[in-house]
């Protein structure tokens, strides 16, 4: 299976990137490459295995290394959602491109 | 005394502490070396705030409240923010950022006395095997200016061998401090996934990002990694609940007859496994990449031998050789860049433009300022993975390509918990070559991405993993050998690293004119 010039244009609007058509056709060889490889990897017969999204999950008989053990295996911890910050608006708002009385400024979308 | 920039972390640590210099003096010296920008490995220097950094630790050293690394420079991968430096990430969409805070891995090492000379010269947002996709221009390897120093933290590795830094931090997600260490012919430990907070470290993949110390010697590297790690609980939800270590405790592990064997388990010789899929059909301990059939080179010859040499020489300290099975292995080339890419759109879809960083001048509407934005502020590796992500991630592509790939992921990790079932460490090749030109494979990000066979598999299951210097080829690029611990193994990691360091000189050696 291959990807079409098609693809590329939907997966750029999902990516919110612009491509010259000289550079999507590049894209496009360069991705569909990158796929053959894939292909050896969608062969293997993975029934029954847990997908693992983070290497904290593999780390058995390290129960102390991880807030949670429950049925579904190792949880990650969450702090506690309590104010833990001062207020930095203007620290944080120093890079911002648009600023004006604190607020983030973006072109205007409602008219 | 020898001069102050070829002394080690350990060296210049020591003579601090008794005076024999000061803090400014050191600072002083590699500020000068780092003049001109040699390899173009820094992209932020500010001699006054490492100066008045060095002054204090001069006086902390005076009054009796110096920190264990007290005075001795650094210099931080250009993917840690910090406050007093520019933070690029090695990206256009960056270009200027100040942060309006440090990264934990930054502060911890202030904390311990350490003088931050400047930020490093690194591939975008840490995606790259070869440092020449930074936005500001490639880094040069000090063994070969013609040739690549590795990536991502390819401004890390040639700045310590090239003496403009006694150390660095790198970042590794994919074999980032291990390759550009092999490539520079120095020494790097990636410690287990949530050893080190990445509070203030800029995001790539998530779940495989993790920090490190890039040095001279294992000896170097246990004293920065002991500084660097530890529980930072509330700003890092995958920050492990362990409390930090001495990773220096067992480098003194006193040397007998076999001195390797108190580093192994219990009650005889230390067991170094070597995966069979990574051996060659001729030779008893012979290297052979397993990349796809399609593009591989196979592993050099002189690489090939080194490890063969290498590995002899640890038999003659005591060590039996195993062999032991990743039967997965192979797979981690596209299981890797799948998570990676995934992981990787998530992370970068925050540049939008709007709170930091670069905002296109002309456009439409919002939602034509988000994409010119994004087109003009990331580079062309960075777009391939923000599309490869937006791809396996999207309705009806997720089961077949993002969760196949975790469940991969999953067999890879099991597969190392049955080796070192047999074993206590793993050595292979941190790479198939050496550094290869600049240029080489600049169009070719497959190629890029083939080269990272060796050193993808113990990112993925999160495990402990170094490179330390085993020798040259026969062009005199450098070559380096992968160590892999099991979890929170780190200490004897670096004993078995030490060990070979102290009865070797190969990570002495450095580049011509150096």
């Amino acid at each position: 299976m291959s990807l079409t010039p098609q693809d590329i244009q939907r997966l750029a609007q999902l990516s919110r990137l612009q491509f010259e058509p000289e550079a999507a056709d590049r894209l496009l060889g360069q991705l569909n490459g990158f796929f053959d490889i894939v292909e050896q990897m969608r062969a293997v017969d993975t029934t029954g295995v847990v997908p693992m999204a983070h290497p904290v999950d593999a780390m058995h008989g390290l129960s102390q290394a991880v807030a949670d053990t429950n049925e579904h295996g190792i949880t990650l911890r969450l702090r506690e959602d309590v104010v833990s910050e001062a207020n930095q608006r203007e620290a944080n708002q120093r890079s911002a491109p648009a600023v004006e009385r604190g607020l983030f400024l973006v072109p205007k979308v409602i008219e | 005394m020898a001069d102050l920039h070829h002394m080690t972390v350990a060296e210049l640590s020591a003579g601090l502490k008794k005076k024999d210099f000061s803090a400014a003096e050191v600072a002083t010296r590699f500020l000068a070396r780092m003049g001109g920008n040699p390899h173009h490995a820094f992209l932020d220097i500010h001699s006054e705030v490492t100066l008045a950094q060095a002054l204090a630790s001069d006086e902390k050293i005076a009054n009796g409240t110096a920190g264990p690394l007290e005075g001795v420079p650094i210099a931080h991968k250009d993917i840690f923010v910090t406050k007093d430096f520019v933070t690029t990430a090695g990206s256009k969409m960056l270009k200027d950022y100040r942060s309006p805070f440090d990264a934990t891995v930054v502060t911890k090492l202030r904390e311990a006395g350490m003088v931050n000379l400047g930020k490093l010269n690194c591939d975008e947002f840490a995606m790259g095997s070869a440092n020449e996709n930074s936005a500001y221009g490639a880094v040069t390897n000090p063994w070969d200016t013609t040739r690549i120093p590795g990536g991502s933290s390819g401004g890390s590795a040639a700045a310590v061998a090239a003496r403009l830094t006694p150390a660095a931090t790198g970042t590794d997600t994919g074999g980032s401090i291990r390759q550009p260490a092999a490539f520079c012919g120095i020494t790097g430990i990636k410690p287990t996934y949530g050893r080190a907070s990445r509070y203030g470290m800029v995001a790539f993949a998530s779940s495989l990002d993790q920090a490190g110390p890039m040095a001279r010697s294992a000896e170097d590297c246990a004293m920065l990694l002991s500084a660097m790690c530890g529980p930072d609980l509330d700003r890092d939800s995958t920050s492990l609940i362990v409390a930090n270590e001495d990773f220096s405790r067992l480098l003194a592990v006193p040397a007998g007859d076999k001195p390797l064997a108190t580093a192994g388990k219990e009650g005889g010789a230390l067991k170094i496994g070597v995966p069979r899929e990574w051996l060659g059909s001729g030779s008893q301990i012979a290297f052979e990449s397993n990349a796809p059939a399609r593009r591989s080179e196979g592993t050099d010859k002189e690489i090939q031998r080194r490890m063969e040499e290498t590995l002899t020489l640890y038999q003659s300290l005591g060590a039996d050789i195993v062999h032991v099975s990743l039967p997965q292995a192979h797979l981690c080339i596209p299981v890797y860049y799948i998570v990676c890419a995934a992981e990787a759109s998530s992370n970068l879809s925050r540049f939008d433009g709007v709170k930091f960083g670069h905002r296109a001048k002309n456009f439409t509407d919002l939602a034509d300022m988000y994409e010119k934005t994004r087109s003009e502020g990331f580079g062309d590796e960075v777009k391939r993975r923000i599309m490869i992500g937006s791809y396996v991630l999207s309705h009806g592509y997720y089961d077949a390509y993002y969760l196949q790939a975790q469940k991969i992921r999953r067999m890879i990790a099991d597969d190392f918990q049955t080796a070192f079932a047999q074993c206590d460490v793993i050595a292979g090749p941190v790479a198939p070559t050496t550094a290869w030109q600049l240029g080489d494979k600049a169009a070719d990000p497959l190629a890029n991405y083939l080269a990272d066979i060796f050193t993808l598999p113990a990112s993925l299951a999160g495990l402990p993993c170094m490179s330390i210097p085993v020798g040259l080829d026969d062009i005199g690029m450098p070559v380096g050998m992968q160590l892999i611990g099991n979890y929170l193994q780190e200490a004897s990691l670096l004993n078995v690293a030490h060990r070979f360091q102290q009865v070797t000189a190969f990570h002495h050696a450095k580049p011509e004119g150096v």
